[in-house]
């Protein structure tokens, strides 16, 4: 299988180019660019990740100890993950090859938090007026506050979804954000009785509401299967943790990769070796790196990371109500929505409620308000820590020296491992719906909810009052503004 | 459980330059303990904080200000859909108009404090620009909170 075309023009100086800048209700910052011929065919389309870089060298020089609070800053959307994922890297550093039932479970329930409320903003917040309104309707109410007016009970479920995940955390990190639950080795509290109490008090009516959610896409994917079906879909290899049975395990497994129909490249591979498996591709126009796996080569080897992937190549998923969903999703359309990009909608409801299952049974487990917090051992040079963050694999690699300084450090987040995939679906897109026609915002938009069906984080997201505005330019060959658009 | 009658909530990521001038006036703000204010801090406002918004009396916003001239600048917010493309985050007047669609009650009285912001690199602190400019906010905070 090698690359689709579109991703080099064979002559751009000669194309009119189109620019979405940047990507609006997509984390942090990026564009995407179309170059059209006179007649409006796309001839060339390519996803930019603006502002991607320095991840290492902000972790560089300090204190190992210092490491799981501070690439909680990396990102504003998913903290838990960057911090979950250190942990388990430094765990290894300071000889923790195995933590305590409890440290493990605190973390995991810390970690199924994250999934619930990040899945639960992603659907309810940055998907649901694509999904519910149709992705060329009108602007004006293509929006979470359209959906309120429209679907009031669903846009309440989604944030009462959030913020119970949110609570999760802060009892498990300790505070609401910049949290320190976790730490190399374990973590430095366990939760009260009161504390389990209170998170009891609510997980059934989170279960129901993450299956009505569940069903919901179902509905939207029976409501217009062609769409749905055929959207920006394209074959993909695909990359993710498995627990040592097969089962779909987001905190910890080996590394399991698949070619597109199926069959197997390699399964539950130690990832402390990733790099034996997996390398990185530079490409000039992009700062953002082009991961692919180095049995097949950077032309051949890119791959796909996320729910989509984690439902559809896991043997099962350990808890009854999700795997009964994902039996249904894999069945439905004769397989093909599990093959779809739209899937990824589904396949992260699924995830909602496996992961809403999953705290449901951590919090009846008595390890939860243990007191064996730590463990340690041999001291090593070097850790690697992969999680299954909400967006797909995260891997965390560092090296310590003597004076416990973090001398070296390489993060591949999932939104990197996807770079490839999402431009693939931009390309399919563009060829579907945009290849000349007359580009309209509705129209434009159509590539933005391709994109969005990853769930991307595209860089370490920062906010302020009058930053980002959305524009579209479309410009001449010579670069000169022929005509532009500003929405919002 | 009663809450503060004034929640002042701050947002912005301490690691991005100008972005931390919100959570650096909010901690000035907790360690000042000024009677009948809550701080809340986070990176970005999103759907579930309205619901922070129970039982309030009045809300202040901090936040980094891109478009700012003067060094801070206080905005009067009023719950508003009028918005159509958002990036990862509420605006302020989102933020109210969620909790007015979840809740079914009117926000309390809100209020929008930026100060004045120009660069965000990863790792880097504040701009001497914004550093003076948060100087020149705090009295004027200290002053709203008081009231």
């Amino acid at each position: 299988m090698s690359t689709l075309p579109l991703e080099t023009a064979a002559h751009p100086e000669q194309l009119r180019r189109v620019v979405i800048e940047p990507l609006s209700r997509v984390e942090g910052h990026g564009k995407v660019t179309l170059l059209l011929d006179e007649d409006g065919h796309v001839e060339q389309a390519r996803l930019h990740i603006v502002e991607f870089r320095a991840f290492e060298k902000f972790i560089q020089g300090r204190p190992y100890w210092e490491v799981p609070v501070m690439v909680q800053r990396l990102c504003g959307i998913c903290p838990v993950s960057h911090h979950l994922a250190a942990c388990k890297a430094l765990d290894q550093v300071v000889g923790a090859t195995t933590v305590t039932p409890t440290a493990d479970k605190i973390r995991r329930l810390m970690h199924y938090g994250q999934i619930l409320q990040s899945h639960a903003l992603h659907f309810f917040h940055l998907s649901s007026p694509d999904l519910l309104f149709g992705f060329g309707s009108d602007v004006a109410r293509r929006n979470i506050v359209g959906v309120a007016a429209a679907y009031p009970d669903v846009a309440r479920q989604g944030v009462l979804l959030r913020k119970y995940g949110q609570e999760v955390i802060r009892h498990t990190a300790g505070k609401r954000i910049h949290g320190t639950g976790s730490v190399p080795g374990g973590v430095n509290k366990s939760l009260t009785a009161a504390e389990r109490d209170e998170l009891q008090k609510d997980i059934y009516q989170m279960i129901a509401w993450s299956r009505d959610a569940v069903r919901l896409v179902r509905q939207l994917f029976e409501q217009d299967l062609a769409t749905y079906r055929g959207f920006g879909t394209f074959a993909a290899r695909t990359l993710s943790l498995v627990r040592a049975d097969g089962a779909m395990d987001l905190y910890h497994g080996g590394l399991r990769a698949k070619h597109a129909d199926g069959g197997t490249i390699f399964d539950h591979v130690d990832y402390g070796h990733y790099w034996e498996q997996i390398s990185e591709e530079v490409k000039a126009w992009s700062y953002m790196k082009f991961p692919y796996l180095r049995a097949l080569g950077h032309e051949d080897g890119w791959y796909r990371v996320g729910p989509l992937t984690r439902v559809t190549r896991c043997d099962f998923i350990p808890t009854p109500l999700a795997d009964r969903e994902r039996r249904e999703f894999m069945a439905f359309d004769d397989g093909r929505a599990a093959l779809s990009t739209l899937g990824f909608h589904w396949a992260r409801m699924i995830e909602m409620l496996h992961a809403a299952e999953s705290i449901k049974d951590l919090l009846h487990d008595g390890d939860l308000l243990g007191t064996d917090l730590m463990a340690g051992g041999k001291r090593q040079a070097r850790g690697v820590g992969v999680i299954e963050a909400p967006r797909g694999t995260l891997i965390h690699h560092y090296r310590v020296d003597e004076n416990d300084q973090v001398v070296r450090a390489n993060l591949i987040v999932s939104t990197t491992h996807n770079n490839h995939a999402m431009n693939i679906a931009i390309r399919e897109v563009a060829r579907q719906y945009l290849d000349g026609r007359t580009l309209t915002e509705g129209l434009l938009n159509h590539i933005e909810v391709a994109v969005r069906a990853f769930d991307p984080c595209l860089s370490c997201a920062t906010h302020a009052v009058g930053k980002m505005p959305l524009s579209v330019e479309l410009l001449d060959a010579d670069g000169a503004v022929a005509d532009s658009m500003v929405r919002g | 459980m009663s809450v503060a009658p004034t929640l002042v909530f701050a947002v912005g990521n301490p690691s991005r330059g100008d972005d931390a001038v919100g959570p650096l006036l909010a901690a000035r703000l907790e360690a000042a303990d000024v009677p009948g204010v809550e701080v809340l801090v986070d990176y970005q406002w999103q759907v579930e904080h309205a619901l922070d918004l129970a039982g309030r009396e009045r809300v202040i916003f901090i936040d980094a200000c891109v478009d700012a001239e003067a060094p801070f600048v206080e905005r009067e917010v009023r719950a508003d859909a009028g918005f159509a493309h958002t990036s990862h985050a509420l605006a302020p007047a989102q933020v109210l108009e969620t909790y007015r669609r979840v809740t079914g009650a009117s926000p309390p009285p809100a209020l929008l404090f930026g100060v004045r912001a120009r660069s965000f690199e990863l790792g880097a602190g504040l701009s001497p620009d914004t550093e003076r400019a948060s100087q020149a906010a705090w009295p004027r905070l200290l002053e709203l909170c008081r009231r």
